[in-house]
């Protein structure tokens, strides 16, 4: 469980970056959470309040389960044989979580964002899984320890850059942030997360910060090697690779513009797709 | 402890499948079917196949998300904030489920149940790709594929391009 507190705690830190790239002091979002905190939620008319919670909820929940499985250097809170594959499900809760806080709320621009994500979710979402099964096949293994482990010497990311460069879209993608920030953009006054305000505002975006950080985390055993590195313990590196990961797609959203998903669409089903799928055919060949 | 977790996920699993037939919103129905079947991928982790519950527990999401759209797009109550029901004919319906429900039940205590023969094997996930695909793994991989970019030339051909999108970029 110390595991999930660790990448919890980064998660925090992660926040305090954005918050410095965007020219603020650091201790900013300590002083964001406490006005949400105290602050009384706005509710809107009809909204269904039990569906909004449950997006609301299901965020940190999601990133939190996926944390589970992710392992800092050679431990992992929970030994799990298809830690890939878990933490693939977890992501994809994320759908449901900004669809139903869009839906919930009964507001017209926020249920436009919520609509927004899934688009993108299908559009990033096949990319992303031909990059984590390509990965899975160099290692023969769905396991993420193991996966870190088949790495000596040479990082999957050095081998197949594709897919590293795929994983890392896709990471932007399902954490809805950056240039992927449309269902969340300021052309919709805030999308999704508009009417979402207090506590609720709070939890929510706490838990695009813990799948960003996951989704970082796990950039790491799949294509950085894992934990391993000269003179340092394993799990140092670990957090070292993490942070690396996670500070460049947090300097994303400051530094590239907002994309639409319908042309992202387009680039990810005519562009992306096929050239996964020539990253795992050279991948196969290699490995067989 | 595996006994009590295996009864409360069977009884969540038919408690929000029922809830999807009494609840007057069609989000409400979709994400209460969508508990149901994540209580059925629980109840797969908890005897031990461990991959295919998360698989299932994975693509039932994203396919309940893909059916919200299509569900609220095509009721005729679109918002679900009016009441609305999910019974139609109901007598007929209530005789067919009915039936179907003695003929399982009664099939449950008529069938032999066979012996256990053999022990799990010691990666089941492994075990299940071998038996499904085994000699035919080659022409299982291509079909994949092919699946896929049939899939994705439908969309492309189907897809309208509308006057605002420009030099074909969107």
């Amino acid at each position: 469980m110390v595991e999930v507190l660790v990448l919890g705690a980064v998660a925090v830190a992660a926040a305090s970056l954005n918050a410095a790239f965007a020219g603020h002091r650091p201790a900013e979002p300590f002083h964001e959470a406490a006005r949400l905190l105290t602050m009384q939620r706005r509710v809107t008319a009809s909204a269904d309040r039990l569906l909004t919670g449950v997006g609301v909820i299901s965020l940190p929940v999601a990133a939190a389960l996926a944390a589970l499985v992710v392992p800092v250097g050679g431990h992992v809170a929970v030994d799990a044989p298809v830690g890939l594959v878990w933490f693939n499900a977890m992501e994809v809760v994320a759908w449901a979580s900004v669809w139903l806080a869009g839906w919930g709320v009964n507001s017209a621009f926020a249920l436009v964002g919520g609509y927004r994500f899934i688009a993108q979710g299908l559009a990033y979402e096949l990319p992303h899984m031909f990059a984590l099964i390509t990965a899975a096949l160099a290692a023969h293994s769905l396991d993420l320890r193991v996966i870190g482990e088949a790495q000596d010497g040479l990082w999957f990311a050095v081998w197949m850059p594709v897919a590293f460069a795929v994983y890392l879209i896709s990471a932007l993608a399902m954490a809805f942030w950056g240039p992927f920030g449309h269902p969340l953009g300021g052309d919709l006054a805030g999308g999704a997360a508009l009417e979402l305000s207090g506590p609720d505002r709070l939890v929510f975006l706490a838990g695009r910060y813990g799948l960003l950080t996951v989704s970082a985390a796990v950039a790491v055993p799949l294509f950085l090697g894992g934990g391993s590195g000269p003179l340092l313990p394993g799990w140092a590196w670990s957090l070292v690779k993490t942070a690396a990961v996670l500070a460049l797609l947090v300097w994303t959203r400051h530094r590239l513009p907002v994309l639409r998903m319908d042309r992202f669409m387009t680039v990810a089903w005519t562009v992306l797709i096929p050239a996964t799928l020539l990253q795992m055919l050279v991948v196969g060949l290699v490995v067989v | 402890m595996e006994a009590v977790a295996f009864w409360v996920l069977a009884l969540a699993a038919v408690g929000s499948g029922v809830a999807v037939f009494v609840v007057g919103s069609m989000a409400r129905a979709t994400f209460a079917l969508l508990a149901s079947f994540l209580c059925v991928g629980a109840e797969l982790l908890l005897i031990g196949l461990h991959y295919l519950g998360v698989l299932v527990i994975l693509m039932m999401i994203m396919e309940m998300l893909v059916m919200v759209v299509f569900m609220v797009a095509y009721m005729m109550n679109p918002a679900g904030l009016m009441p609305m029901t999910m019974l139609h004919n109901e007598r007929g319906a209530f005789a067919i489920s009915g039936t179907a429900f003695a003929a399982l039940a009664v099939g449950i205590f008529a069938v032999p149940w066979p012996a256990r023969a053999g022990n799990p094997p010691r990666d089941p996930t492994f075990a299940l790709g071998e038996s499904i695909m085994g000699s035919k793994m080659l022409v299982m991989m291509v079909i994949g594929i092919a699946i896929l970019a049939t899939m994705i030339a439908t969309v492309v051909l189907a897809a309208h391009r509308g006057r605002y999108d420009r030099d074909g970029a969107s």
